[in-house]
C-alpha cells in the first residue's frame, strides 16, 4: 500500500489514482447503487455460463473418456476448437446474439464447455484399471461400479478442472463486458476509462474483480480440501 | 579370502560422545536418543540395529551433520561435526537418486571440482564396479529397485569418501536382491577400505554384514548392547557360530526364533 | 472392444465431414447473408495469404506472446526459485501475490494504457502480467515440494546454495514448473487475443474484430479463429512435448 502511495506520487502524468482516492471512488459507487449492480450482473453471467457449461460438459466428457470410439470421433475437433481463444467468438456471438447478456452467457459457455470436457474425459481415462477390477472382484453391479469407483475416482480432478475453469470464466466475463454488453465490472473499468479518465473507478473496479476471483478460486479450494477428496492431491 | 586386518589396531574414526536428541511436536517433547556413546574404528563396518522408530534414522542424520544432536557431540577423526561433508556420505533409500539424472549424470553429481577427464574415468569406474554397463545414459524411472540402489551406492563412492551412512538402504528390495546387494557391499567395503554404519532392522542382515552389531532399544533409544561378530568373511550362515551369534541377538531383543 | 485398424483414422475425418456439412447445410438452410459457408472461409484465408496479412498478424501476435512469456519466465522463475526457498520472503511476498493474482489480466488494460499507451509495449505488458503469476506460484510450489532428501543428498556433496539451487532444486521443480509454463502459455495466448481487440491494430485478435466492426466480414472473422485455434493447439503440443524430455518426464510417472 504504500509502496503504492509512493510510486504513485512520485510517477509522472497523474492519471493513476492513489489508494486513499480507490477507497472513495470505491464509496461513490456504493452510494450510487452501481457497486452492487454491476457484480450482480458479472457474477449472474459467470453462474449461468459456467453452470449450463458444467452441467453439459461433465456428462459428456464422462461419456467420452469411457466409449473409445466416441473419444476417437470427437477428439481431433475438441482440440482445435479449444484453444480458440473464447475471447475470439465476441463477433460470432454478437452476430447471434445481439449485443446483451446472452452473447456474454455464450462467451462464458464457450470458455468453460470444451476445458471442462477434456477434463472430464482424462479423468475418467486416469482412473486405475486395478480399482475398476477389484470393484469388478467384489461383485458390484454396473450401477455400484459407477457410484463407488468411478464417483469417487474422478472427483478430484474434476474438482481440480472445475476450479481452473472458474478462474478462466471469470476472466472471460470481464473482457466479454468490456467489448459486448453495458453492465458489470469489466464494462464499468472500460467505462470509467473512456468516459473521463476515471482512473479511480478503473483501479476500483480491478479491486473488485480481483478480490471476487480471490473469494471463487478459495471457494473452489475449500472442496479440494474435502476429506473424501484430498487423497486425490497428497500425492503432488 | 583373508579376513580384513580388523585385528591390528585402529584408531578411532567416530565418536559419538552422550549424545541426546529431543524432538517437539505440537508443544509436546519426545525424548528420541538418550545418553547415546559409541567408537568406530577406521575401516569398521558396524550396523545399528534396533526396532522400527526407535530412533536409528535420527541417529545417522545426527552423524552425518543433517541434524543437530540436543545435547552431545560427534567427532569424525576427532573434529566436531557440525554439518554435512563430501568426505562422508549419506545413501538414502533406492529414493535418493536424482530422477532427473541419468545414471552417468547421478555418479557425476558430485565430481564437479575435477576437470573433465579425471571425472569420465570416474564414472566409468564406477558404472563398472556396480555392474551397470550398458544402462551408461538410462534414467533411474528404466532402472529395477537393485539398480537404483546400486546407482546411489555408486555415487556415493564416486567422491572418494571414507565413510558412508547408509540408512536401510535394502529394505525396499525383493529378498534375492538384497542376498545380491549385501555380497556386493561387502565386496566395495574390502576393496576401497571404507569406514561403514549401516542401519537395518533386519537381524540377519546385520550378522552376516557388520564387524560388529550395535543393539538399540526401543524409544527412547539406549544402546543395549554390542555384539562383535568374530566371523571372517565370506560367511557360512548355517554355521554354530553364526547360529549362536544371531540367536543371541534375538534373545537380546526380545525374541523368540520361532513361526 | 476391439477397435478395427481403420477406425482411428477414419473416424476423426467422419466427424470432420459431418461438421463441415452441418455448417453448410445450415448456411443454406437459414438463408443468412452474412454467416459465411466453409467454402467462403477458404476463399476468405486465401485472400489473407494473398494480401500477406496473414503471415504479418500472425507473427505480430507470436512475437507479442513470445517477449511478454519470456520476459515472465525470466522473473518469474528465479523469484519462484528465490520465494520458494526463503521460507520468510514468501510469507513477506504472500499478500501482494494474492491480491494480485486474480486479477484478470484484461482488467489491466486501461491501466496499461496509461503506462505504456496504446501499442505494442501495452500488450506485452498484459501478456507479462497474465504469464507471470501461474509460472511464479508453480514454481514456488514445485521448490516447496522438493523432497528435503533431494536437498539433503545435494548438500552432503558439498554444493553451495547457489549450486544447490541449479543443480538439485531447480530440476526437481521442473515437472511441476513445466506445468504452470503451459497453463500460462495458454493464458497467454487467449490474453493476447482480447489484447488485439482492445489496445493495438495488427495481429490475429484485431483481425477478428476488425473484420467485424469494417464491412462485416465474416469469413476473414473465422478464418482468423481457426488461426488463432491452430496455433493454440501447436503452442500447446509443443508444451506437452517438453513434459516427455526424459530429464522431466519422471515427474509424470505415477507408479
Ligand atoms: N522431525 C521430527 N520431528 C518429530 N519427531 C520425529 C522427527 N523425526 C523423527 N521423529 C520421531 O523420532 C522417532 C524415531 O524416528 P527414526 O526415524 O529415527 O526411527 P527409525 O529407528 O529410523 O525407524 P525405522 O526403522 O522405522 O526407520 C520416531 O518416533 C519419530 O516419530
Ligand atoms: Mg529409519
Amino acid at each position: 500500500m504504500l509502496a503504492w502511495d509512493i510510486l504513485i506520487r512520485w510517477s509522472p502524468g497523474g492519471l493513476l489514482p492513489r489508494p486513499w482516492e480507490v477507497v472513495q471512488g470505491l464509496t461513490e459507487l456504493a452510494q450510487k447503487g452501481l457497486l452492487f449492480k454491476y457484480i450482480v450482473a458479472s457474477l449472474f453471467r459467470v453462474t449461468w455460463g459456467y453452470v449450463a457449461a458444467a452441467v453439459l460438459a461433465i456428462p459428456f466428457g464422462l461419456m467420452l473418456g469411457w466409449h473409445r470410439r466416441g473419444e476417437l470421433a470427437l477428439n481431433p475437433l475438441i482440440q482445435i476448437l479449444r484453444p480458440i481463444s473464447p475471447l475470439a467468438w465476441i463477433p460470432i456471438s454478437i452476430l447471434w446474439f445481439g449485443v446483451g447478456d446472452v452473447a456474454a452467457l455464450f462467451l462464458i459457455f464457450m470458455a468453460s464447455f470444451l476445458p471442462l470436457t477434456v477434463t472430464a474425459m482424462n479423468a475418467v481415462k486416469n482412473i486405475l484399471p486395478t480399482h475398476l477390477n477389484a470393484g469388478r472382484n467384489f461383485g458390484l453391479s454396473p450401477a455400484q461400479i459407477v457410484l463407488k469407483v468411478i464417483y469417487p475416482s474422478v472427483m478430484p480432478q474434476l474438482i481440480a478442472g472445475l476450479r481452473i475453469t472458474l478462474g478462466i470464466a471469470w476472466l472471460v466475463v470481464v473482457a466479454a463486458e468490456m467489448i459486448a454488453v453495458n453492465s458489470g465490472l469489466g464494462f464499468l473499468i472500460i467505462d470509467a476509462r473512456n468516459a473521463g479518465n476515471r482512473y479511480d473507478l478503473v483501479v476500483a473496479g480491478m479491486v473488485m474483480i480481483g478480490l471476487i476471483g480471490l473469494v471463487l478460486d478459495l471457494g473452489m479450494r475449500r472442496l479440494e480440501k474435502l476429506k473424501s477428496l484430498r487423497w486425490g492431491y497428497a500425492s503432488e | 579370502m583373508t579376513p580384513p586386518s580388523r585385528t591390528t589396531a585402529r584408531e578411532t574414526k567416530l565418536r559419538v560422545q552422550g549424545v541426546n536428541k529431543v524432538f517437539t511436536r505440537d508443544g509436546k517433547s519426545v525424548n528420541v536418543l538418550e545418553d547415546i556413546d559409541l567408537e568406530i574404528r577406521d575401516g569398521e563396518f558396524v550396523c545399528l540395529l534396533g526396532p522400527s522408530g526407535c530412533g536409528k534414522s535420527t541417529l545417522l542424520n545426527i552423524v552425518a551433520g543433517f541434524t543437530p544432536p540436543t545435547s552431545g557431540q560427534v567427532y569424525i577423526d576427532g573434529e566436531p561435526v557440525t554439518g554435512p561433508d563430501p568426505r562422508r556420505i549419506f545413501v538414502f533409500q533406492e529414493r535418493g537418486v536424482f530422477p532427473w539424472l541419468t545414471v552417468e549424470g547421478n555418479i557425476g553429481f558430485g565430481l564437479f571440482r575435477l576437470p573433465p577427464k579425471e571425472k569420465a574415468r570416474r564414472i566409468a569406474h564406477y558404472v563398472k564396479l556396480v555392474g551397470l554397463s550398458g544402462f551408461e545414459q538410462a534414467y533411474p524411472a528404466e532402472l529395477s529397485g537393485g539398480m537404483k540402489q546400486r546407482l546411489e551406492v555408486a555415487r556415493a563412492l564416486a567422491v572418494n569418501p571414507d565413510m558412508l551412512f547408509l540408512d536401510e538402504p535394502f529394505g525396499a528390495l525383493d529378498s534375492i536382491t538384497r542376498l545380491l546387494m549385501r555380497s556386493e557391499l561387502l565386496r566395495i567395503w574390502e576393496a576401497e577400505k571404507k569406514t561403514i554404519l549401516f542401519v537395518t532392522h533386519d537381524i540377519e542382515e546385520s550378522v552376516q554384514l557388520a564387524d560388529r552389531v550395535v543393539v538399540m532399544s526401543a524409544r527412547p533409544a539406549k544402546i543395549q548392547r554390542v555384539v562383535e561378530i568374530d566371523i571372517p568373511h565370506p560367511r557360512d550362515i548355517s554355521s554354530p557360530r553364526y547360529l549362536k551369534l544371531r540367536d543371541g541377538i534375538f534373545e537380546e531383543i526380545g525374541l523368540a526364533h520361532k513361526v | 472392444m476391439q477397435l478395427r485398424r481403420w477406425e482411428p483414422t477414419v473416424l476423426p475425418l467422419l466427424t470432420a465431414l459431418a461438421v463441415l456439412a452441418v455448417w453448410e447445410i445450415g448456411v443454406r438452410v437459414s438463408g443468412t447473408k452474412v454467416f459465411p459457408s466453409p467454402a467462403e472461409v477458404g476463399r476468405g484465408l486465401e485472400e489473407l495469404l494473398r494480401k500477406g496479412l496473414l503471415w504479418r498478424y500472425t507473427a505480430d501476435s507470436l512475437l507479442r506472446v513470445g517477449s511478454g512469456y519470456l520476459l515472465a519466465i525470466l522473473v518469474g522463475i528465479p523469484l519462484g526459485l528465490a520465494l520458494g526457498w526463503y521460507p520468510l520472503a514468501a510469507r513477506a511476498a504472500n499478500p501482494l501475490i494474492q491480491m494480485l493474482r486474480p486479477i484478470s489480466p484484461l482488467a489491466w488494460i486501461p491501466v496499461a494504457i496509461v503506462l505504456f499507451g496504446v501499442g505494442n509495449e501495452s500488450a506485452v505488458f498484459l501478456i507479462f502480467l497474465a504469464s507471470f503469476f501461474p509460472i511464479l506460484v508453480s514454481t514456488m510450489t514445485g521448490v516447496r515440494g522438493v523432497p528435503p532428501m533431494f536437498r539433503l543428498a545435494g548438500a552432503n556433496f558439498g554444493l553451495s546454495i547457489a549450486a544447490l539451487l541449479r543443480r538439485v532444486v531447480f530440476p526437481a521443480a521442473l515437472p511441476h514448473m513445466i506445468v504452470g509454463l503451459r497453463i500460462a502459455l495458454g493464458i497467454a495466448w487467449l490474453v493476447v487475443v482480447a489484447a488485439e481487440m482492445i489496445a493495438v491494430d495488427s495481429g490475429l485478435g484485431y483481425l477478428v474484430i476488425d473484420s467485424r466492426n469494417a464491412g462485416k466480414r465474416y469469413d476473414l472473422v473465422i478464418a482468423g479463429m481457426i488461426l488463432i485455434g491452430l496455433i493454440g493447439l501447436g503452442l500447446d503440443i509443443g508444451m506437452r512435448r517438453l513434459e516427455r524430455l526424459k530429464s522431466v518426464r519422471w515427474g509424470f510417472l505415477n507408479d
